[in-house]
């Protein structure tokens, strides 16, 4: 692995500093696990890395009363095991708990899942189906962006210079209203996502769906939300025709790649399963609550 | 003394003890290759070329030597020419030439990651720094990868003194065919004449890698008399000592190999990589150089098998009986010679008693490294084309695909397509415990499919050698020659145990370095426990006999008139006279007197191997909307002549069986169209992972092996031939599909759904 | 480049060491600390073979920086065995045959250990996905299962050691 400096501040102003002020290009190390497989490929060559674990409340959710409000650097394990979230949002900690082996839980973060900006990233198009906002802290104070807003291209955020994000809120889930997210990967565990799919939908008291959020992974440089897919669930139930019009609005959305992980035409097929997928959990789920 | 016979006869055979160095493997204390550190020692890395095919310009390494840290650099340069002569000290036989230029490349650079320079430095860091410093001017040239391709007329040519051998008139060409051999019995056309039904398939594979959890590592120190100590995890130290004897240019006795544990070969290990370059650095560097490659450095430049092409074509008449049999193989070499396409076309029909047949074979270069042994190496290949052509056999003739392996079945006394007898084979034992197993017989349900594909592995015997040693407390040291890959430690000391009729916790084996026991050939071909284990029961009987004739002189009667029985000596019949039975222990306290320490070494080139096969059944479940293939259930019923360790032996056919799956599902090889790997690592090559598979079923069957002791066969190669095509009968019997190109990823199946989902609605 | 001096506990003894920042854990562990059980498999995170437990959360070694540990409570392959008293998943890996040629089994006994501390009663399916990112290429698992559902029994006292 090439040399590096790191420093591990201890308040968010301290970290600011550092990331604002170091002359190459400078890297926030949360849970680690695509920094230092990108340190060690060669594909990134920081000159400082800025461990932000030490800052309080950088790990760590607390719930407030209309949000969770997650610490950038919390590790999934931490987010899988925290009952009212899971309760609250099961899509989006499914999502996390997808993030590679338990030993990647053990450190993967919400933040860096977002901010690694791969298009196939598992927690993002959950948390942006959830509405999530993140709190960016930087030398201009703090400022709020929604998720969706951070992931700019593949490996791109719209951070600037001496920006990161402090913590992560998701608000907490309208009357009847519920997410899901799966993957579509060739083995059962430890690949990168193929095809990511995270719906949140709210339903009336018919069970006609009011609202709805469809988000799909890896089959465009970033993850995308789709307002035609939303549109073809809003004001109906989840029957056959639906489903289909569904289907139908997911794949017209992709724009994916080939690559070593999937071709077009597959990836774009099974973006149209997934969807289907994911809106029926989603729907149960609202119907029940 | 032969053992073969009813197993309750054997106490130790057969058992399933704690093997001897489990303890160290669970506490992490086991020294493998990385884990070995020497005073003063450097750290080594190799400079690898970027380009797939290259000729090399210049190679400028002031800068890195003038790094601050750095000790030695060599490059081909500190190599002597090595002649092209055939060596045959590893797995299969190699041009020592090739071997040589592919741990250092000479002149071009012919695949992406072919090492083109190295450095040793005192720390990992500052060797990585200088390997940036390494200045290398290469002009790129147009480059091939795909066998087909490579064998095309105006392919991009590897070596300019390759010519096709085996083709008459001697062509006067270079070509990327090294060589094409073929295997004739009867008279094919005939028998194509003859035939009822006749069908014709191709299918494909990828190249695939052993991949092994260990990377390779060493540590290497040459002294400046040119004594040279070499720790590295191998299949075989005499194969290190031999081979980077001749490519450094060393005499043999100057080189101490001593074997590491190994974590995995499956044949990778069977030949070196790093070794000479070690040697060569340490030799200039006058310190220890230590190298251990990344797991980047395992895909990009070790050898993976070959990708391929296997045209099968088969006739029989309408009641299943074949009446010819045609294979066509197309293997990749790699950048040099040597795929294993003599075993490929070897192993095609082993499983068959046809009366006609030809298999005919092309060993092809391409820009990739050079395909190293991989588990059966060219069988799992051949048979994937054939188990598969046999399967849509009998779909295409209405016959149950078990009933018609058995009506074609090889069987004793019949003649091998490739010439020889067979003789103690238990391939029908096998199709006997498929059709009598549970697992035939249980239901599927929709979208289920269930495939049945046999194997065949030739084993192997080999040079072996063995000691055994009687200690002064009547405990017993014996040592081996072959690194322990599976377990075989344990087995040695069973069989030694059982000849000695002590308990097997009173005998250590060990695996000795090459200073410390007789030349060994490779750990691999499934010979350890017939080769190894027959030196090693070869010598406990020569240690009986010399316990036999101790006791003769503590008792001072002849030593015909001796018996030895249940770890004792006892006087042979009343005529001997009335003597307490002398224990091991007893007589090795005595040892001095009666005429110096017991020992015996036995050095051999076993022969009689007994031949393997195996029957495997599979049942998957197809996700139609997706292509997943998921694997539901498992069967290797394998004839192993005689399980020294069951534990072992079930543990060799559970994992050639995930291999296979793999294989079959998800792992290959992703090139750009610059010939350099996409995928050079676990995430994007993909092996199956624990949630990936289910309780994999053993079924040994016993068709003893007259000639080995205990009537062991090799059995860790067998269980990997089989499952490509069991997967690939079970999705055609799940979705009516035929899947005919390796892997059989998820955008395969699904396209192979789509294609035939038109033809499905019309068939309603 | 000037080394960070870090201080840490692991196997529950007080380690102090000097690292460059770019050295990984795992990297300080073999060649700094002389803690050669943890295995460097893959230096990306997908073979599991460096597993390594850090206050109470099962991660890769590979990971994680030497500088991170400080401060931290580390468990190894090393300090699973309670002195010669063998863990109940390593007797039983022992007594399984769950392992061949030994380089996966630190990781996985590891990773196992972690699984059995937070899941007594893990269920097959919950073992094989737990341990999904510990890769063997010998096995096949099913021996290893086997042996981590029997160990667990054995902590549940339900079987005998």
């Amino acid at each position: 692995m090439p040399r590096l400096n790191f420093t591990a501040p201890t308040t968010v102003e301290e970290a600011v500093r550092a990331l604002a002020g170091a002359p190459g290009l400078a890297k926030v190390l949360s849970g680690g696990t695509d920094l230092l497989v990108q340190l060690r490929s060669g594909r990134l060559r920081p000159e400082l890395i800025v461990d932000t674990k030490r800052i309080p409340g950088l790990i760590g959710i607390r719930e407030e009363e209309d949000a969770f409000v997650i610490g950038a650097a919390t590790p999934g394990a931490m987010i899988s095991a925290c009952e009212p979230l899971a309760r609250a949002w099961p899509g989006v900690v499914e999502a996390v708990d997808l993030i590679g082996s338990v030993q990647i839980q053990g450190r993967a973060s919400l933040a860096g899942n977002l901010c690694n900006a791969s298009p196939a990233a598992d927690s993002v198009p959950a948390i942006i189906a959830a509405r999530a906002v993140c709190v960016i802290a930087g030398p201009q104070g703090r400022r709020e962006a929604p998720a969706e807003a951070i992931p700019t291209g593949p490996g791109q955020t719209s951070l600037k210079k001496g920006e990161f994000i402090v913590e992560i809120r998701l608000p907490k889930p309208r009357p009847r209203e519920a997410d899901a997210y799966l993957r579509f990967i060739p083995r059962t565990e430890m690949d990168i996502a193929v095809v990511g799919c995270g719906i949140c939908v709210r339903l009336d008291a018919h069970g006609l769906c009011r609202d709805a959020r469809v988000v799909l992974g890896a089959v465009a440089p970033t993850p995308i939300l789709v307002p035609e897919a939303a549109e073809a669930l809003i004001g109906h139930r989840l029957d056959a025709e639906t489903l289909s019009r569904l289907d139908a609005a997911a794949r017209r959305a992709c724009r994916p790649i080939n690559d070593k992980r999937g071709t077009i035409e597959f990836r774009t097929k099974v973006a149209g399963v997934l969807a289907r997928r994911v809106a029926a959990i989603a729907f149960e789920r609202a119907g029940e609550r | 003394m032969t053992f073969v016979g009813p197993k309750e006869n054997l106490k130790v055979v057969g058992t399933r003890p704690i093997r001897p160095d489990g303890v160290d493997k669970v506490t992490g204390r086991a020294a493998f290759g990385a884990d070995m550190v020497m005073p003063g020692m450097l750290w080594g890395k190799i400079k690898r070329s970027p380009h797939a095919h290259a000729r090399i310009l210049s190679i400028n390494c002031d800068k890195a030597l003038a790094l601050p840290g750095v000790k030695a650099v060599v490059t081909r340069a500190d190599f002597p020419d090595v002649p092209p002569e055939l060596a045959y000290i590893g797995e299969a036989p190699a041009n020592l030439r090739d071997l040589s230029r592919n741990c250092m490349a000479k002149g071009k650079v012919l695949y992406e990651g072919h090492a083109v320079a190295a450095v040793a430095a005192t720390s990992p860091a500052i060797a990585e720094e200088a390997l940036d410093l390494i200045a290398v001017e290469y002009e790129v040239l147009p480059h091939v990868l795909d066998v087909e391709a490579a064998m095309a007329p105006d392919a991009p040519v590897l070596h300019e003194d390759v010519f096709t051998l085996g083709v008459d008139p001697k062509p006067t060409k270079p070509s990327n065919i090294a060589k094409r051999i073929q295997f004739v019995k009867g008279d094919v056309e005939k028998g194509f004449a003859e035939a009822d039904v006749i069908i014709a398939r191709r299918y494909t594979t990828k190249p695939v890698h052993q991949a092994y959890i260990e990377p390779h590592a060493c540590v290497v120190s040459v002294a400046s008399d040119g004594q040279c100590t070499i720790w590295s995890s191998s299949q075989g130290q005499f194969m290190v000592r031999g081979y980077t004897a001749r490519i450094v240019g060393a005499d043999i006795a100057s080189i101490r190999a001593i074997p590491a544990e190994i974590g995995g070969g499956f044949g990778g290990k069977t030949i070196v990589y790093l070794e000479p370059v070690a040697y060569m650095l340490s030799k200039k560097a006058g310190r220890p150089v230590k190298m251990v490659m990344s797991r980047e450095e395992v895909f990009r430049a070790t050898g993976p098998t070959s990708g391929a092409v296997v045209e099968v074509k088969l006739g029989a008449k309408r009641d299943g009986r074949l009446t010819a049999a045609q294979a066509v193989l197309k293997y990749q070499s790699g950048a040099f010679p040597g795929s294993p396409i003599n075993q490929g076309c070897t192993c095609a029909f082993a499983m068959y008693d046809i009366p006609n047949a030809v298999v005919t074979g092309y060993d092809v270069l391409c820009n990739r490294p050079k395909v190293a042994a991989y588990r059966a190496p060219g069988a799992p290949i051949a048979s994937f084309g054939v188990e598969s052509c046999v399967d849509e056999l009998a779909r295409e003739l209405g016959i149950d695909p078990l009933a018609l392996r058995e009506k074609n079945a090889a069987k004793d006394g019949a003649k091998a397509v490739h010439g020889p007898t067979w003789v103690n084979i238990g391939y029908v034992a096998t199709l006997e415990a498929a059709k009598a197993s549970e697992h035939l017989k249980s239901p599927l349900g929709p979208n289920q499919g269930r495939g049945i594909a046999s194997g065949y592995w030739h084993n192997a015997g080999g040079e072996s050698s063995a000691a055994v040693h009687v200690n002064e407390d009547g405990t017993v040291t014996v040592t081996g020659g072959h690194p322990d890959i599976g377990g075989s430690r344990a087995s040695m000391a069973m069989m030694v145990a059982e000849v000695l009729g002590v308990a097997y916790e009173r005998v250590r084996p060990i695996v000795g370095d090459t200073a410390a026991i007789g030349f060994s050939a490779v750990t691999g071909g499934s010979r350890v426990t017939f080769a190894g284990g027959m030196a090693m029961t070869r010598a406990a009987e020569k240690v009986v006999e010399e316990l036999k004739r101790r006791a003769a002189i503590m008792w001072d009667i002849s030593p015909e008139a001796v018996e030895w029985r249940d770890g004792k000596a006892y006087p042979a019949g009343a005529n001997a006279g009335s003597f307490e039975p002398l224990t091991l222990a007893q007589i090795a306290a005595k040892a001095a007197r009666t005429g110096g320490p017991i020992s015996a070494e036995v050095q051999l080139n076993a022969q009689g191997q007994g031949p393997g096969f195996a029957t495997h059944i599979c049942d998957v479940e197809v996700d139609r909307e997706t292509g997943r293939v998921k694997i539901l259930r498992y069967t290797a019923i394998q004839d192993v002549g005689r399980a020294i360790h069951p534990s072992y032996v079930e543990g060799q056919m559970q994992g050639g069986v995930t291999q296979g799956i793999g294989w079959a599902l998800n792992e290959e090889y992703i090139y750009d169209q610059n010939g350099r790997l996409e995928n050079p690592g676990f995430l994007d090559y993909r092996v199956p992972v624990a949630s990936d598979l289910p309780m994999i079923a053993t079924v040994i069957v016993e068709v003893p092996n007259p000639r080995h002791p205990f009537g062991a066969r090799g059995c860790g190669e067998v269980p990997i031939v089989p499952p490509m095509a069991a997967v690939a009968n079970a999705i055609a019997d799940a979705l009516g599909v035929r899947l005919r190109d390796l892997p059989m990823s998820p955008p395969k199946v699904l396209a192979a759904i789509d294609a035939a989902a038109p033809l499905a609605a019309a068939a309603e | 480049m000037s080394k960070h001096h870090v201080s840490t506990i692991i196997n529950g003894e007080p380690v102090e060491f000097l690292c460059e920042p770019q050295q990984t854990l795992l990297d300080v562990l073999r060649d700094e600390l002389n803690l050669t059980g943890s295995k460097e498999g893959c230096a990306s995170g997908d073979c599991g073979a460096c597993s390594v437990i850090v206050d109470g959360r099962l991660v890769c070694s590979c990971l994680m920086l030497g500088v991170e540990a400080e401060g931290r409570r580390i468990t190894t392959i090393e300090g699973i065995a309670d002195g010669d008293r063998l863990h109940p998943v390593q007797q039983k890996f022992l007594e399984h045959a769950a392992l061949q040629c030994g380089f996966c089994t630190p990781g996985l006994i590891v990773a196992a250990k972690a699984l059995l501390d937070e899941n007594p009663n893990p269920t097959e399916e919950e073992a094989r996905y737990w341990l999904a990112g510990n890769l063997c290429r010998c096995t096949g698992y099913d021996k290893v299962i086997r042996a981590v559902l029997d160990a667990a029994a054995v902590i549940r006292g339900e079987a005998a050691q």
